[in-house]
């Protein structure tokens, strides 16, 4: 199973190394990113393989969330399968 | 691989436009609960609810974690209590009652429908009695909503129901007047109900349908809402084809939980319901959809053509997305529970006579609507029969849901809380429709009817 999880707002240092690394404590595989900034305005994509995940993937989500929010940032994670079947016939 | 685009335009609608499922409802065939013993019937009902719904909230739960999507209800849907009741008295059905309210409140679901009875053609007994205890029923319980068909295309319409519903609505009104009349939003009166309708307080788990089964009904007016906003000044093809792009994707979210819900809980999944269903949420209103496509106000005139279009193109994009759609499928205008309607209605902008003409080209129909207390049981009998008509000579489902609030009159308003919402008493025609409903009887069904 694959999570797409995504990281808005205010672009920082450490964005990237700081979600990569809960990613991999947690034992999620980062597979692909895309990611921009524009106008100060930090928007990234990452979609992760979460089969090896040590915690239960609610927490996970929670974890993301809650780390998004000490940093003014907003962290969305969620099952892959809502995009592809959404914008994919 | 991943489209930036896409990823933040569903979230987008998620977080910003209020994109929810609406509901994942159950349906539970009730059949083989009969007993000769009220407390058996009783204890069967209950043991079979708790134990095919145990893990619906949970599952709901986890899905709704999983895939980042809302689910904002979890409800239940029985066989039509009538069918179940058989033979006993009305102080067994109020005991029934009581019962799927129990078992709703302890699986934690937000609303269990079935006190119905299909009586389109004529009452059996059990109907009846089925019916006379719906009052008490409603007043003594919390989460049971209620039901009954009166019409079918193919019946006709009964009309000895009709008046009979005029009565019971009154009736349900005065018992449950201490909190607003509420016992009223949990009753609708139908024309060609469907089956397996997903929504309240209409749900029922038809006598074609499976054991059990998991039917869903999607949301998302403020979704479409912001789409017709952003596409500007675009002529009405370029709109009807955006709504439908839009109602695609939202039926498409519909479908990936239904089928999800139904593989988890090791039910067959029955239908996705295409709906557009408010709330009172601001930016989750089907009134103003139609506002943003031009109109100063629901309700003003061209109010009947932009909802035709837009439940139209609702169900085109919507079927494609959907391996089996069904329940009401179409844009919802239930007053109380859409804030722009409120509005509307609040302005005096919105009318009873309006709302009948746009119940003909949408989805269900009056729906939610407060009338004065004092409004005599015939008059409401006159609107039923009027909106039914419009479902038996049309051939789709129409149905009524009045609230005669008690106590008020027009220009009050009454709140009933949470998504059911609040509504301001709007005037009826008082004239009086008395002798013709006392006539009784059955309006033929009509001649389109007769296709074989």
């Amino acid at each position: 199973m694959k999570a797409v999880i995504s990281v808005t707002g205010k672009d920082n240092v450490g964005i990237i190394a700081g979600v990569s690394t809960l990613c991999a404590e947690r034992g999620a595989n980062i597979i692909d990113i895309t990611q921009s900034v524009l106008s100060e305005y930090f928007a990234m994509i990452m979609l992760a393989e979460i089969d090896g995940l040590k915690v239960p993937f609610s927490q996970f989500v929670d974890e993301l969330d809650s780390y998004g929010k000490e940093r003014a940032l907003e962290i969305h994670t969620m099952h892959e399968d809502i995009f592809n079947t959404m914008h994919h016939i | 691989m991943i489209n930036t685009a896409d990823v933040l335009e569903t979230i987008n609608m998620i977080r910003q436009e209020n994109l929810d499922i609406r509901t994942i409802t159950m349906g539970i065939s009730l059949l083989d609960c009969v007993s000769e013993d009220p407390k058996r019937l009783c204890d069967n009902i209950y043991n079979k609810i708790t134990k095919k719904a145990a893990r619906l909230v949970e599952t709901g739960g986890e899905i709704e974690k999983e895939y980042g999507i809302p689910i904002v209800n979890k409800r239940i849907s029985v066989t039509p209590v009538s069918l179940v009741g058989g033979a006993h008295g009305e102080e067994t059905y109020v005991e029934i009652a009581k019962t799927l309210d129990r078992a709703a409140k302890n699986l934690g679901v937000n609303f269990i429908g079935g006190f119905s009875a299909l009586v389109e053609k004529g009452f059996t007994e059990s109907s009846r009695r089925l019916i006379a205890a719906i009052p008490a029923a409603l007043s003594e319980s919390d989460l049971v909503c209620s039901s009954v068909n009166v019409a079918s295309t193919k019946a006709g319409v009964n009309m000895d129901a009709v008046r009979l519903m005029g009565r019971t609505i009154k009736e349900t009104a005065e018992k449950t007047k201490d909190r607003g009349s509420i016992g009223c939003a949990k009753l609708v009166v139908f024309a060609n109900v469907p089956q397996d309708n997903p929504f309240m307080a209409g749900a029922f788990h038809g006598i074609g349908e499976p054991e059990c089964a998991i039917n869903v009904g999607v949301s998302g007016p403020g979704v479409v809402s912001s789409a017709i906003k952003r596409a500007g000044d675009c002529d009405l093809s370029a709109l009807a084809e955006l709504i439908k792009r839009t109602a695609f994707k939202i039926t498409r979210v519909g479908q990936l939980v239904a089928g999800e819900a139904a593989k988890r809980l090791d039910v067959p999944f029955g239908i996705v319901d295409l709906s557009l269903a408010p709330t009172p949420a601001v930016g989750d209103s089907v009134a103003r959809i139609l506002e943003e496509m031009g109109l100063e106000v629901c309700g003003a005139h061209g109010t009947t053509a932009a909802l035709a279009m837009l439940n139209d193109a609702v169900k085109k994009g919507g079927v494609m997305a959907s391996s089996h759609v069904g329940g009401l499928s179409g844009a919802f205008i239930p007053v109380s529970e859409d804030e722009g309607m409120i509005a509307a209605a609040a302005a005096g902008s919105l009318s009873i006579e309006k709302l009948e003409a746009m119940t003909a080209v949408c989805s269900v129909g009056l729906d939610m609507i407060a009338v004065p207390g004092d409004t005599p049981a015939d008059v409401i009998a006159g609107v039923i029969a009027d909106e039914i008509s419009i479902g038996v000579a049309n051939t789709k489902t129409t149905a009524v849901r009045l609230i005669p609030a008690w106590g008020k009159k027009e220009g009050d308003s009454v709140s009933f809380g949470g998504l059911l919402g609040y509504a301001p008493v709007i005037k009826l025609n008082t004239a009086s429709p008395a002798k013709f409903i006392a006539r009784g009887g059955r309006i033929p069904a009509p001649i389109h009817s007769l296709k074989n």
